[in-house]
């Protein structure tokens, strides 16, 4: 199932995402997703997240696909090029994998092969732009394919970075080469995505506000300062330093903000980051 | 040296559609010694634009383009030719235009292409600036190479990983190169670049032609080098 014909039938769509294990017992893995299964629309698997080797995030979705999970195939630039990209595609076609999410990907500085040769052959607007002319019957070299894969390709964005302009500029091009849906960077403050969502109101495409679940004080503080484009006000990082149970305050931040911030888009993303078996109760807790 | 060839007619035309008035840039140092900016393609293109009914508002012909202080100097004496015109066209290797393009506040178009620096970084030291990808997309990019400046070489904006204009790898060091692009078309009035959809890069013309190659002058090139 496409998740944009969940976003066409006017549902509110929830996603949350999987890291695949650095190894190959997918064990805890298939735990986690049995547990979103019925709880969530679909699950993002990362493609080598953080550029920490891992295993592969089509591997992943196939063995969610044969358990009946709606997999959401990420695909980033950093590790292959143009060959590969397009083939993996197709193997995910193959495999039944519908909904694939194009991304840059991390630089390979920040995870743990930091000395891997980067590729960035193309980027994310050629990655959809290579992926929608799959999608025509052709490869990017205008080949004709014997069977034509059918996807729903979605795209990232960044709201909380500035200057803004130049992302927004990105994503205009994203949804005019091909993005259906469009899945957000970790967003802690609703005034800023309001302002965000206004300035992309002119794209008709549907956007999935993206939260990291915060684990800790020290967790929030570690992002401001090394990921960019997350900043957790200092108000929440206070919360979650002063809290007793945290895992108990992460779900009541994580439900406010969705509550915050539902009516400025059509679903919401959660990056549990570990904390995949607390999903369901941000779920209920948040009515979804 | 730097060995460029000139953009086809065609692509420079498209590169000025709209504009009338043009000041041309040659380099009297590799480009002329590439047949592709001395003075005497200079003079031959001011024939050519004017005959595409383009209005040549000055020319003027520096040794050598890479010096980006020369560049200035030389230019400030032009001033009143170069306000004049809608943008100026230069005739040389990446590193000049980006260097022309740094001191003007002016829209550069690049009139070739570079097919290899052989390893030299011209007179503007400190840092590689051309990629030498045998495809010049300055125009696109208002005279900052997205290849050199972005650690990731994207071609169609800034990733996730910029913030407050820094790259996400050595973010105390260096810049983000697509804010510097977005800054840059900004001040030139060229935001609209940043819809265009370029194409994916051809790798394979990073590799200089077979043809030049088996040119004396490349051999003579390899022997200065080793």
């Amino acid at each position: 199932m496409k998740v944009s014909e969940l976003f066409e039938s006017g549902k509110f769509v929830v996603s949350s995402e999987i890291g695949p294990p650095k190894g190959v017992d997918v064990t805890g893995m298939m735990e986690d997703a049995e547990l979103l299964k019925d709880r969530v629309d679909a699950i993002n698997i990362t493609d080598q997240q953080s550029s920490v080797m891992r295993l592969g995030s089509l591997a992943a979705c196939k063995l969610l696909k044969d358990r009946g999970i709606e997999p959401i195939f990420q695909v980033t630039c950093r590790d292959r090029n143009r060959i590969a990209l397009q083939s993996d595609l197709l193997n995910a076609a193959a495999f039944g994998i519908e909904n694939v999410l194009c991304l840059t990907g991390d630089y390979v500085s920040l995870g743990d092969h930091p000395d891997a040769m980067p590729v960035f052959d193309l980027d994310s607007v050629s990655l959809l732009q290579a992926a929608s002319k799959l999608m025509e019957g052709r490869d990017m070299s205008g080949a004709e394919l014997i069977g034509t894969p059918n996807f729903c390709l979605g795209a990232v964005v960044t709201p909380c970075t500035e200057p803004m302009e130049p992302q927004v500029l990105k994503m205009e091009k994203k949804v005019k080469v091909g993005a259906k849906f469009i899945q957000t960077q970790a967003v802690y403050d609703p005034k800023t995505f309001e302002n965000f969502m206004s300035q992309i109101k002119h794209l008709d495409v549907p956007v999935m506000l993206g939260i990291v679940m915060l684990k800790s004080a020290g967790m929030a503080r570690f992002m401001n300062k090394n990921v960019a484009g997350v900043h957790v006000p200092d108000t929440l990082i206070d919360e979650m330093d002063k809290a007793e149970k945290r895992s108990d305050k992460s779900i009541e931040i994580t439900v406010r903000l969705i509550n915050e911030m539902k009516d400025m888009c059509q679903g919401v993303h959660l990056m549990p980051i570990g904390w995949e078996k607390k999903v369901p109760a941000v779920l209920d807790a948040a009515g979804l | 040296m730097i060995i460029s060839e000139q953009k086809p007619m065609e692509e420079v035309l498209q590169m000025m559609e709209g504009e009338r008035g043009v000041f041309i840039v040659g380099c009297n140092g590799c480009a002329e010694s590439s047949g592709t900016g001395g003075k005497a393609q200079v003079a031959e293109m001011k024939t050519r634009l004017a005959e595409a009914g383009k209005t040549i508002t000055g020319s003027i012909s520096i040794d050598v383009l890479c010096d980006k202080a020369l560049v200035k100097t030389r230019l400030v004496r032009r001033e009143e030719q170069i306000r004049d015109a809608d943008s100026l066209l230069v005739m040389t290797c990446g590193i000049g235009v980006q260097a022309t393009a740094a001191v003007v506040n002016k829209v550069c178009h690049p009139a070739c292409n570079t097919l290899s620096t052989g390893g030299a970084v011209g007179e503007w030291r400190g840092s590689e600036r051309c990629a030498q990808c045998g495809d010049c997309l300055l125009d696109y990019t208002g005279g900052l190479c997205p290849l050199t400046l972005c650690t990731k070489g994207l071609l169609n904006g800034p990733c996730g990983g910029s913030q407050d204009g820094k790259c996400e790898f050595e973010p105390e060091v260096r810049d983000c190169g697509w804010i510097l692009i977005y800054e840059r078309l900004k001040k030139l009035g060229r935001l609209d670049k940043l819809r265009e959809l370029p194409e994916p890069k051809r790798r394979d013309k990073a590799q200089p032609p077979a043809e030049l190659r088996t040119t004396s002058r490349w051999a003579l090139e390899q022997r200065d080098a080793s």
